[in-house]
């Protein structure tokens, strides 16, 4: 109870703030709306659609992203974890892309790909993959070598050993892994969606993007609240639980 | 096999047991090499075990014993000399020679039924109803079997031992190889595991090799007690324990056989205080 009634207090203490800054009239309501003329325009995007549009095409472009990030990333991580070669080359490379901020990659996406859907995807893949490497890659390394050899003594090797002994093994890594993935997928499409402008669909980053241009701070605020929310409730439903089980039962306190 | 008995009838006679030789590990040496140094950890060791015979591996930490150990089971390559299973050369793990771990070896993401069933989906010769029967029964005979459904987390450390037993006696190798396995536990936790163990393994009947650095613990269960120098490791002295089972830790003739053990490692590591 207290751990809901304490964070509540926090927020509301926070819009409070919030609110009697705006209504002081120092700064102009262009620039410094208030809370409610950003729920009042956050309500009107809901009810006109705007808003659900922004965040399907959003999350349309997320899921693609995310699923070849992972595609390619978990079994490169499993790779580069078991052979010192890989480690050396594409481990070293993707520890290297990694510290490459993912709206770097806009420029080279745009003119490789003009305003499209591909240049976004090619830029959340590019943001995503590399870290997703590493987290599995750090994951399977932590995997206690005892099970391994305790299964191998009881007749596992090859295939069976993989899948039965490896793979659930290293199951809080790879969610650890696709965690770490999510984040960096959601962050390059931001990243993405504010520099490419394109017709086929209108995300949350787009936008933000317009609230600019059209100088619609309430849209700008209320844009990058909405980003916020699905970024932690995200973390929260689809990663902490699961997170938090899988340690808990492995053994593995990380937390 | 033959020739390997023949040889073997000089440098141990006492102990070679001829047709009944369940292992036979002749002069196995192995280095470690570090980036710093190489450590001589195993010299030319040679010893048998019969079958059925309980033999107890003590040493100073550190004297190779585990080493010595994951050889015997092929989950670790001798740098020379060789490993006879039934007559049979160790190259590889197999079920045959189980090995009962020191860690926590228990899968997390299986419960404790499905960890004793690991090892039994292993043996093609087996039906699944026949799997669940012997995974109940001897989880039974460990006293766990109103715990078949509880995670591995929720056991205490002798528990984890108990179903680890029962993982490897389940799946009927005919060799067991127990690397301190109850090096973990309380003293109090030990005492009623030994009264288990001696128990189970009357009624089974498995060759068993034991590493521990607790004398008393094994002279309790061992038919022979194997003493190991200091790295390089090499066996200096054989101890055979007639006495009679089930056996007491706390049993004053089986004190004075720890004391002699003690005493002897006592004088190869020159006045050191044995573990």
């Amino acid at each position: 109870m207290r751990r809901i009634v304490v964070p509540s207090l926090f927020f509301m203490a926070l819009l409070g703030i919030w609110g009697i800054a705006a209504g002081s009239g120092r700064w102009s309501p262009v620039l410094f709306p208030s809370p409610w003329s950003v729920a009042e325009y956050l309500w009107g995007a809901l009810l006109d659609g705007t808003l659900v549009e922004a965040i399907f095409v959003t999350m349309k472009r997320l899921l693609a992203g995310y699923a070849i990030g992972l595609l390619i990333g978990l079994p490169l991580g499993l790779l580069t974890s078991s052979s010192q070669m890989l480690e050396d080359t594409i481990g070293a490379l993707a520890l290297g892309l990694q510290t490459l901020p993912s709206v770097c990659w806009v420029p080279l996406a745009l003119l490789w790909f003009g305003q499209t859907e591909g240049a976004m995807l090619f830029v959340v893949v590019m943001g995503t993959v590399w870290s997703v490497i590493i987290a599995t890659d750090h994951g399977a390394r932590t995997i206690p070598p005892i099970y391994a050899r305790a299964a191998r003594t009881m007749g596992s090797q090859g295939l069976h050993l993989w899948t039965r002994v490896m793979l659930p093994a290293s199951l809080p890594f790879l969610v650890s892994g696709m965690k770490q993935g999510w984040a960096f997928a959601w962050r390059s499409l931001m990243a993405a969606e504010i520099y490419v402008t394109i017709l086929t669909g209108f995300g949350l980053g787009q936008l933000l993007h317009y609230g600019r241009e059209l100088q619609a701070m309430d849209q700008v605020i209320g844009a990058m609240a909405m980003i916020v929310i699905i970024g932690s409730l995200a973390d929260r439903i689809l990663f902490s639980p699961w997170e938090r089980f899988l340690h808990r039962r492995w053994g593995t306190n990380v937390e | 096999m033959n020739m390997a008995e023949a040889q073997w009838q000089g440098v141990m006679p006492e102990h070679a047991s001829g047709a009944s030789s369940k292992l036979i590990v002749e002069s196995v040496s192995k280095w470690f090499r570090t980036p710093r140094a190489t450590v001589h950890a195993l010299d030319s060791i040679s010893m048998q075990v019969a079958a059925g015979e309980v033999v107890c591996l003590v040493g100073p930490s550190g004297c190779g014993k585990s080493t010595l150990l994951d050889i015997i089971a092929g989950l670790t390559k001798p740098d020379s000399g060789h490993v006879l299973a039934d007559g049979h050369l160790v190259t590889g793990p197999g079920r045959q020679r189980l090995v009962v771990f020191q860690e926590p070896s228990l899968f997390p993401w299986l419960d404790v039924f499905g960890n004793v069933m690991f090892g039994l989906k292993l043996c093609p010769e087996l039906t699944n109803d026949g799997r669940r029967e012997i995974a109940h029964r001897f989880l039974g005979l460990v006293g766990l079997e109103k715990f078949e459904r509880v995670h591995v987390h929720e056991l205490s450390g002798g528990m984890k031992q108990r179903v680890a037993l029962a993982r490897a006696l389940a799946a009927d190798p005919q060799v067991l190889l127990m690397d301190e396995p109850f090096g973990a536990l309380d003293a109090m936790t030990r005492e009623h595991l030994y009264d288990d163990v001696q128990r189970i393994w009357r009624d089974a009947g498995k060759t068993i090799v034991f590493v521990t650095h607790n004398m008393r613990e094994a002279v309790c269960l061992g038919d022979r007690v194997l003493l190991m120098s200091q790295a390089p490791g090499k066996i200096i002295q054989a101890f055979d324990i007639p006495l009679p089972r089930p056996r007491s830790i706390y049993d004053v003739e089986l004190v004075g056989y720890a004391a002699r053990i003690a005493d002897a490692l006592r004088g190869t590591v020159g006045g050191g205080v044995p573990e």
